[in-house]
């Protein structure tokens, strides 16, 4: 059981939690994720590690209400125990200094983007952040991401916030200007499909952290599996980070519909 | 020594006076007993147990039948070695709670055993009536569940006897068969043992693999608490390599580890369409439906329910998925196996189960591509038909395509059971053993140990997939072999 510590309402439909896990906190690294079970019915959900504070032993985890069990899970307040947390699971970021990086986090796919985003700046890479949302009040945690930014960008889709237009309007126009090294991107998976199509034109390298159907979260299930350069991979322990140039979107997306 | 302490217990006067009592011929003149089962049109709407358990005269009349042989071959069957004459013939002369604790001598999990075991391939094939006398085995294996079944069911359940506790730290990955196996041996020779467990429920393939209507979750539950009362700790939500390192057990004191991770890999067989909606491992599907109770309403965990689902496979995974399959409301559930029954790795009595509840069998069939609707989901499935060549290395004969003929199947659900592979997260998070290119770990196969001398393997990690009873064997094994390593380093 991992009791509550914190709750902050980033909007109607993105909370966030600070969570009792020390040893989670001690042994995470950016990339990583947890699963997550709320009450004895409660399934078993995958979500990206926030941020993480060894000496207090709690991690951080935004969450967007999308279904049932992300709602129960944002109906917990402060001294609300979790079921069940397990991990970190998955294989952590791989970084390293290569040179400008753009960090392109679409929604509630900027928390899971924030501790690689530090990474990539205490690396030494020139850390231009890219952050988009439907709208103003889904701009999350910009003040965070530009502590360790060159650079950030903001998009909106409707212009209520930064500019008007999608999140490869601005990623384009950093490529279009500079010799862009990398580029990782978090968000919904036909954003990350989108970003991938756009990179690949311009040839910059790019990682996607998927985030796909999980069950157990360690290898046993293979609900997430995905294709990547024509072979099935599990994101669970071969991901949640893979060449966004070789996965197949069009299937991922048909597959998180499997249960709608 | 094993020998000597089975020849004292078989000198023992009661056990004489039993053999007396009855004369052989008489006792081989007895038929094998029948084990009740639920009529398979209601079971197959059900998840209550198949196998009903045998009546107190039922188990008694059965018993006679055992000879209390001089030399025990059925013994060498066993992989931990149960004490067999012994908690039958208590069983013969009434001592039903005695026939139990004969049982936890050498087994952790008893109830376990008697329900999962294939006995027609260990004890009982080696039982005097199969090798001398041709004739059907003792149902060692039903005799040994109602043993189990009676102490429990008695309210008198016994902790087995341990020594003093040694204050040496134990840890043992996975809480599956063969974890529990080990963790109870060294908590009776007095180790201080915690077992780590990954998932949020103990048991391993106990809870989320075997479905409840062969091994109900209430019994896994009371061998795990009699391993608790024994002084075994748990942790639940703990994945080693990962949550805790090799070094933070190193750290915290441990002097020995066990690795019973299991097989927890499934298999795919890559082929077109394999990832249609619909499709999914029979991991993946057993887990949904044992672990996380997805058919109960009131459960988060959704699950296909399927109307006509194939299952491609013949070992008892398969049957376990077909037979869930069909209790799920499946108007056709199948099985789909490239080679015949006859080669079916599955149990006999898992196949006989499984055509009384309706199970179809397209054997001699081989699934080549699957094709779905403009949604993804999976609507027809194209099979090769296959027919039996000469033997292949397994000694089984080799499926061979019979070039042009293919017949499209309609399914909404596909389960694919054709194996497991270890599970990687120990193999690539720990240090100093040697792994096969399969990814299983290399022990020595007499003591169990690795190239790193303070750890231990066992069960499917290191066999790659097996049965319950073996991987509780090896957990024997390793007990046994780092209780000595430990006490040859002092």
């Amino acid at each position: 059981m991992n009791r509550i510590v914190g709750k902050e309402t980033f909007s109607d439909k993105v909370v966030k939690f600070e969570v009792e896990a020390p040893l989670i906190a001690k042994s995470r690294r950016a990339g990583h994720f947890v699963i997550v079970r709320v009450g004895r019915k409660g399934e078993r959900v995958p979500y990206t590690i926030a941020a993480a504070d060894p000496e207090k032993g709690t991690i951080t985890l935004v969450i967007q209400r999308v279904g049932k069990s992300s709602e129960k899970m944002c109906q917990l307040e402060v001294g609300d125990y979790i079921t069940d947390m397990v991990g970190p699971l998955g294989k952590a970021t791989h970084i390293e200094h290569f040179g400008t990086v753009i960090c392109a986090g679409g929604g509630v796919g900027v928390a899971p983007m924030l501790p690689i985003i530090e990474a990539m700046k205490n690396a030494g890479n020139r850390v231009i952040s890219v952050l988009a949302a439907r709208t103003k009040e889904l701009i999350i945690l910009e003040e965070q991401v530009s502590r360790n930014s060159d650079e950030v960008i903001i998009m909106t889709d409707d212009g209520s916030y930064g500019e008007k237009g999608l999140i490869t309007t601005g990623v384009e126009k950093v490529i279009q200007r500079e010799k862009v090294d990398l580029c990782v991107t978090i968000g919904p998976a036909i954003m990350m499909k989108f970003v991938s199509q756009l990179t690949k034109k311009y040839d910059v390298p790019t990682v996607a952290s998927l985030n796909t159907i999980m069950v157990d979260g360690t290898g046993m299930c293979g609900a997430c599996r995905v294709t990547v350069g024509g072979k099935t991979r599990f994101v669970c322990i071969d991901g949640p980070e893979f060449d966004a140039h070789q996965v197949d979107f069009d299937e991922m997306l048909m597959r998180l519909k499997a249960y709608n | 020594m094993m020998n000597e302490y089975l020849q004292a217990e078989r000198a023992q006067e009661w056990r004489e006076a039993l053999r007396k009592s009855m004369k052989n011929k008489d006792r081989t003149a007895i038929p094998r007993v029948k084990m009740p089962e639920v009529d398979p049109e209601v079971r197959s709407h059900t998840y209550d147990e198949v196998n009903l358990g045998l009546t107190e005269a039922m188990a008694v009349n059965e018993s006679h039948r055992c000879l209390d042989c001089v030399d025990p071959t059925c013994i060498t069957g066993c992989p931990v070695e149960i004490n067999i004459p012994k908690f039958i013939k208590n069983i013969e002369r009434g001592e039903f709670l005695e026939a139990a604790k004969a049982l936890k001598e050498t087994s952790a999990l008893p109830a376990v055993c008697g329900r999962v075991c294939p006995q027609e391939r260990q004890c009982e094939s080696q039982c005097f009536y199969t090798l001398k006398l041709k004739k059907e085995s003792i149902a060692i294996g039903h005799l040994e569940r109602f043993a189990a079944d009676y102490e429990r069911l008695s309210g008198h359940i016994s902790v087995p006897p341990t020594a003093p506790t040694n204050g040496t730290k134990i840890a043992v990955v996975g809480s599956g068969p063969a974890g529990l196996a080990f963790a109870g041996d060294m908590v009776k020779l007095g180790y201080d043992v915690t077992v780590f467990e990954a998932l949020h429920e103990l048991g391993g393939v106990l809870r989320y693999g075997i479905p409840e209507f062969r091994l109900p979750n209430d019994i896994v539950d009371i061998e795990i608490d009699g391993l608790k009362k024994m002084g075994v700790k748990f942790e639940t939500n703990c994945i080693v390599g990962k949550t805790i390192s090799q070094e933070d057990l190193r750290e915290e004191g441990y002097k020995g580890i066990f690795i019973g991770s299991g097989a927890g890999l499934p298999n795919f067989m890559n082929i077109p369409g394999e990832n249609l909606i619909g499709i999914m491992s029979c991991n993946e599907y057993l887990t949904r439906v044992n672990l996380m109770q997805a058919a109960d309403p009131e459960s988060d965990t959704p699950v296909y329910q399927g109307k006509m689902v194939a299952v491609i496979g013949g070992g008892n995974t398969a049957m376990d998925a077909v037979r869930t399959a069909r209790r799920l409301g499946a108007e056709r559930a199948m099985i789909v196996y490239r080679r015949s029954e006859e080669e079916m790795p599955a149990r006999v009595e898992e196949i006989k189960h499984a055509r009384e509840e309706g199970i179809e069998f397209y054997t001699l069939h081989n699934p080549l591509r699957y094709e779905g609707d403009e949604r993804g989901r999976v609507q027809r499935m194209l099979l090769q038909r296959m027919e039996l060549g000469e033997p292949d290395q397994s000694g089984r004969r080799r499926p061979i395509a019979i070039q042009g003929d293919t017949i499209w199947l309609e399914v909404d659900e596909v389960i694919v059971s054709v194996g497991v592979s270890p599970n990687p997260l120990i193999p690539q998070t720990f240090s100093g053993m040697e792994v096969t290119s399969w990814g299983t770990i290399v022990v020595n196969n007499d003591t169990m140990q690795t190239a790193d001398d303070m750890i231990f393997a066992g069960g499917d990690i290191v066999r790659g997939g097996a049965t319950v009873i073996l991987a509780m064997g090896d957990g024997r094994k390793a007990a046994r072999a780092m209780d000595e390593h430990l006490k040859s380093r002092q």
